[in-house]
């Protein structure tokens, strides 16, 4: 302890020859009369301890002159060093750096610690009433003298000093590194503060003493605790005492290098301890230290006060790079500074955010390092920044189809697809012997099949598909998808959103007397239209329910011949028009030939080879991205809000920036699913699952459009579309449809009709266009949606189309 | 609307006092008063004074006003109705010449002066006007809100009043619900029904028609008895006025095809809503049926007025009040003098249609006026349309 007595002492000459301090005398009687207390309370209490006369008074210094605290605390502390003198007398090295490590108990015992900021409250900011500034700087110094409190409290500005010197250091060459702390722990060693690089090693020795005087006048020039990041004005006055050090490092360097000594030789000073066995006996750091510091073997950091939460918070904006150098796991302050420059020009990794250096160059990286920090809040899923394209070209995927299911209400499709798909295995016999039992159940036993794809309670109580179903099976060259489209004329918007995603059409007709006639009229005929106006080529006929006429060839000519006459005038080419007899109920003809002797007749082709007879489609996978939304909904736990459609247009990858209209939100591909496997792309024809991230769902509806942001779809409220009429078209309320999009609208102007096959206009303005005319309409929406040419819209009125087209 | 006092002279110019007793009046005033009528009520004005030493003062003050009309502000979804314009009368707080604006309230008189000027510059009292005040102080009775109507489709519901003159659009409640999907629950709507009937709960005992295609409003049917049945018996009187109708679509102009459904023909048989929407399909038929004996568009029914069409024996003139609103004096006339040709000189009928109602709104998309004519007439004047445009 004497030694600890002569070091104060030499600091105080130091101090005093300054001039900062000058104690008011009323204050010096008060101390006096606290001193003789203290030690006569010292004296009295039952360990009976001695203290010196300076003891007391500094430690009346850090209490504030409260008598009691500063009796425990002596106690305390005289107590811990007979023990620590018995149990292991300090070894030479320790002896060069006195009050270090301090006693753990200590600094346990101190009382409440005193925020800064509260005591600061009611002063002005740089304008504090001098007795506070003398009381307020000794408490949050006080456990400083734990050491090297410089650099973890000043955050990570000074590391970046200190890191711009090492940096600079190791341009001169390996050595050097090796050298500084070398120098420091000689100014360490050294008790007079004289020699050339003392200057620098000042600071770090000033709160090694932990001296309360020698400190007091470096705070009361500058509010240091208020001040964590505001380092110039706390290292000042260490510039002071070594002018030399200017002279040697240039005028420039004080700061870094007068840092960077310091931090070099903390790992010095940490050497030290772990030499020392009373390391031992430390207390653990808090958990706000170890929260700060990450790092058991670091000495123990100040108080937590508020204003600490500045320095936490860039603490992990930093990143652990900063104190891991001082657990010595971690790469040498130089290496980081080194691989921070080395980084700092390629793209990000660890390193430039957490390892600001001191230039420029660097401070934009931290900026840089900031943003990215925000943006962790949200969910970012970084791109491979895949070549989609030449991705799907390497890809060796089977043929992928749409197809779309059509045809009357109870002309047996949905009935059909569940047989293909039975037979095909794609559904397992057991799943399928359920509904059947079910379906019995609720005497519904013949929709067994149906219910493959009738998931809705509502639909298989009524027996009617309502919405739109997908399923895929495989065959061996093409991966098939079914879109079950509802036959319900109520129900004739959701077919239209099927009939968008599909390549080719399977049209079913009901072969039974009577409901080939009634679906002729009805949905076999609209929606035959539809898929055609809607873009598809070709078309297979499935005849269904051919066992319910005993297989009569008679009956299957004539609604051949029926249907594609009715087809070629719809449009359809008559090469791409197929017809197949089958029966959806008992599978023949379905994907085997029938066994029924009936059924000789037929020769050609069964569904199934028609399906796989049918030429894959191209899609333009180059031009822009577009999807319409099909749904929304909840996928999962992971993936809280999921769309799914068919990518109609372009490509996309996982993490893509995407927009959807008309709400113009920005949402971030999260992760995508194409045909219901995990995938890292998509392109257009296939049906995908995007799970999204960052994006309300209120701004998702069935219809909107997925596009990016580079090449957006506009939002129109007006257009104009050559379409041909269905029905009777005169000015008047309409439904407009695209795919899912479906909102009301009205046609405002008829420009003229046109002709069929030149596209001639016939008449002009004309008061109403029949049915079965190419006329030119203007279409107007109460609110914008996202249209543009060249899509196919549905017009539609009370419960019938009456027109579809070519947007222009 | 209630007839306090009518004061119209021969010449059409005149007074009419009139007291609004119901939300709908408030249609009626908006459609009788035009820029330029002095229009004289009760109002509330913040009166400013400032005192000698510069400080001032302002206080509310209860005055009787009378403006000269600007522009009239009507918001059908509270039936409000603002007037401003330049006040005419000079009174202790007010000076001749600053602005007002007048909010008509019901049970409050109202004095309406429409002039003639000297030279002819006003429009004063027509045939319209008088028919519309008609229309306005008719209390037979039957001039209650007629029907709610909610017209659904999954996801999306509009909820609207069938009034005598105008449809009001109540509420649309929308919201996503999730398709149908593999593996996926059952989507249940249940949210969307409990949102249309905390509104439907509300009403007065009125005829409720529900539609939507598919079996949406049968489903809400069933799940208004089980909540009335349950949790708000308040329902309960409701249910036997429930009528569940098709429509084509959840959207608001698929209220015509629930009008043309027999089990709401019967209900509204004879209201005025009912019998426009008819009119308007008879002259689509018309048009359909290409037999050149339905015109449409403000031009072709001066053409076809001019040589006699719309006159006894069918001739029907389809007219949509909102051409009788316009600003400008002019056009009112053309209109105003059109439809007193048709009735008084042609004989034929004339049907003013509310521009509020979707068969007026029909009628708006077609040029918001057509006629049925007596004979076939050929459109020959093609030239003088693409003149026109």
């Amino acid at each position: 302890m004497s030694r600890h007595r002569v070091k104060a002492v030499a600091y105080d000459e130091d101090d005093f020859d300054d001039g900062y301090d000058s104690p008011d005398p009323e204050e010096q009687e008060f101390l006096e009369q606290c001193t003789a207390e203290v030690l006569s309370q010292l004296l009295a209490g039952s360990p009976s301890v001695t203290a010196t006369r300076d003891e007391v008074q500094e430690a009346l210094w850090h209490y504030y002159n409260d008598v009691e605290k500063s009796v425990n605390y002596l106690r305390n502390k005289k107590a811990k060093e007979t023990k620590k003198k018995e149990s292991a007398p300090a070894p030479a090295a320790k002896a060069k750096v006195p009050a270090y490590p301090l006693p753990p108990d200590l600094v346990l015992q101190e009382p409440p610690h005193f925020s800064a900021a509260d005591f600061f409250r009611d002063s002005p900011w740089l304008n504090v009433p001098a007795h506070r500034k003398a009381d307020i700087l000794i408490e949050p110094l006080y456990p400083r003298l734990g050491l090297l409190g410089g650099a973890p409290e000043s955050g990570g500005k000074v590391s970046k000093l200190a890191a711009l010197a090492a940096a600079r250091k190791k341009k001169e060459g390996d050595k050097a590194s090796t050298a500084a702390p070398a120098q420091n722990a000689e100014v360490n060693k050294t008790p007079v503060p004289s020699t050339e690089q003392k200057g620098a090693s000042l600071s770090l020795r000033e709160r090694l003493a932990g001296n309360g005087k020698i400190l007091k006048p470096e705070g009361a020039q500058s509010p240091r605790p208020l001040g964590k990041l505001s380092h110039p004005g706390s290292h000042s006055p260490q510039k002071k005492p070594s002018p030399e050090l200017v002279k040697q490092n240039g005028a420039s360097q004080v700061n870094s290098a007068n840092v960077q000594q310091e931090l070099t030789a903390e790992p010095l000073v940490k050497k030290e301890e772990k030499e020392q066995p009373t390391v031992n006996i430390r207390a653990s750091p808090s958990t706000f230290a170890s929260t700060i510091v990450g790092d058991v073997t670091r000495p123990k950091l100040t108080e937590p006060s508020p204003l600490f939460s500045t320095s936490l918070d860039l603490m992990e904006i930093y990143g652990q790079n900063l104190t891991e150098p001082f657990d010595f796991t971690g790469p040498s302050p130089d290496d980081v500074v080194l691989n921070a420059q080395s980084s700092a020009k390629g793209f990000k990794s660890k390193q430039p955010a957490s390892k600001p250096a001191g230039d420029k160059k660097n401070q934009t990286d931290l900026a840089g390092g900031m943003n990215n920090l925000s943006v962790a809040e949200k969910v970012t899923v970084k791109s491979k920044n895949l070549d989609v394209l030449s991705e799907y070209q390497k890809s060796k995927r089977k043929n992928a189809m749409n197809f779309a299911v059509i045809g009357h209400v109870d002309a047996g499709k949905s009935t059909l697809m569940g047989r293909l798909l039975a037979d095909l295995k794609a559904i397992d016999q057991r799943t399928l012997d359920k509904y059947r039992r079910e379906a019995e159940k609720i005497g519904k036993g013949s929709f067994a099949l149906a219910w493959v794809l009738d998931q809705g309670s509502e639909e298989r109580a009524r027996g009617v598909t309502i919405d739109i179903a997908t399923n895929k099976f495989e065959t061996e060259k093409t991966v098939f998808t079914i879109v079950d489209a509802p036959g319900h004329r109520d129900f004739v918007p959701n077919m239209i959103a099927g009939a968008s995603q599909a390549d080719f059409a399977v049209l079913v007709i009901d072969s039974g007397t009577g409901n080939f006639e009634s679906g002729l009229k009805g949905q076999t005929k609209e929606h035959a239209l539809l898929v055609r106006s809607m873009g598809v080529q070709r078309i297979i006929v499935a005849v269904n329910k051919m066992d319910s006429v005993q297989w009569n060839k008679d009956r299957y000519d004539e609604i051949e011949q029926q249907v594609s006459a009715f087809l070629t005038t719809a449009g359809f080419q008559a090469k791409n028009i197929a017809f197949v007899p089958c029966s959806g109920i008992s599978g023949d003809n379905v994907t085997k030939r029938s066994e029924d002797p009936n059924v000789s007749w037929y020769t050609g082709r069964t569904l199934i080879e028609e399906l796989e007879a049918t030429e894959p489609y191209s899609h333009a996978l180059d031009k822009p991205l577009r999807m319409t939304i099909g749904d929304v909904f909840r996928g999962s736990v992971q993936n809280p809000l999921s769309i799914s459609g068919r990518l109609d247009a372009g490509s996309l990858q996982v993490g893509d920036q995407i927009l959807t209209m008309p709400s113009g939100e920005t949402a971030l591909v999260r992760s995508l699913e194409v045909d219901s496997e995990p995938s890292d792309w998509a392109v257009a024809g296939q049906n995908v699952v995007l799970n999204l991230a960052n994006i309300d769902p209120i701004h998702l509806r069935s219809g909107d459009v997925i596009c990016r942001a580079s090449a957006p779809i506009a939002n129109i409220t007006s257009f104009t579309a050559k379409v041909l009429a269905f029905e009777h078209l005169m000015p008047s309320m309409v439904d407009v449809h695209r795919g899912r999009l479906h909102v009301p609208g009205r046609i405002s102007r008829l420009v003229a009709t046109l002709d069929k096959g030149s596209g001639a206009s016939i008449k002009k303005k004309p008061k109403i266009v029949a049915p079965g005319s190419v006329a030119r309409i203007v279409v107007e929406m109460d609110h914008a949606v996202p249209l543009e040419a060249p899509t196919r819209v549905v017009l539609r009125a009370g419960g019938d189309t009456v027109a579809a087209g070519l947007l222009e | 609307m209630r007839l306090i006092k009518n004061k119209v002279e021969l010449n059409g110019s005149g007074t009419v006092t009139l007291c609004p007793e119901e939300p709908e009046d408030m249609w009626h005033a908006y459609n009788l008063i035009r820029p330029g009528d002095l229009l004289r009520a009760s109002a509330i004005r913040r009166v400013t004074t400032t005192q000698e030493t510069g400080s001032t003062t302002s206080a509310r003050v209860h005055l009787t006003l009378e403006i000269r009309v600007k522009s009239l502000d009507f918001d059908p979804q509270l039936s409000q109705l603002h007037v401003s314009g330049q006040i005419v009368n000079e009174t202790q707080h007010t000076k001749v010449g600053q602005h007002h604006t007048l909010d008509l309230e019901l049970n409050r008189n109202f004095t309406l002066e429409k002039e003639i000027g000297s030279d002819g510059e006003g429009v004063g009292w027509d045939s319209i006007a008088i028919q519309m005040l008609k229309d306005a102080v008719d209390d037979g009775g039957k001039r209650r809100a007629e029907a709610v109507a909610v017209v659904m489709q999954e996801g999306l519901a509009h909820i609207c009043f069938i009034g005598q003159f105008q449809t009001i659009l109540k509420q649309k409640v929308e919201m996503s619900v999730p398709r149908k999907r593999q593996g996926g629950s059952d989507h249940d709507k249940m949210e969307f029904n409990t949102s249309s009937t905390s509104l439907t709960s509300n009403e007065t005992v009125r005829p409720v028609l529900l539609a939507s295609p598919g079996f949406v409003a049968a489903g809400f049917q069933k799940h208004i008895q089980s909540v009335a049945a349950t949790s708000t018996p308040a329902l309960k009187r409701l249910l036997p006025n429930i009528v569940v109708v098709h429509s084509a679509s959840g959207y608001l102009h698929s209220l015509a095809e629930v009008l043309q459904s027999p089990s709401v023909k019967t209900i509204l048989a004879d209201t005025k809503y009912a019998r426009e929407t008819k009119l308007m399909d008879d002259f689509q038929d018309q048009l359909r049926k290409e037999t050149n004996k339905a015109t449409y568009g403000p031009r072709e029914v001066e053409s076809a007025v001019d040589q006699g069409a719309v006159g006894r024996g069918g001739g029907v003139l389809i007219i949509s009040n909102r051409l009788f609103r316009s600003q400008d004096v002019a056009e009112r006339k053309r209109w105003v003098s059109l439809v007193d040709r048709v009735r008084d000189v042609e004989g034929g009928e004339v049907r003013v249609l509310s521009s509020d109602h979707e068969s007026g709104r029909r009628l708006d998309g077609l040029g918001g006026i057509a006629a049925l004519l007596t004979f076939p007439i050929v459109e020959d004047d093609y030239d003088s349309h693409e003149e026109q445009s």
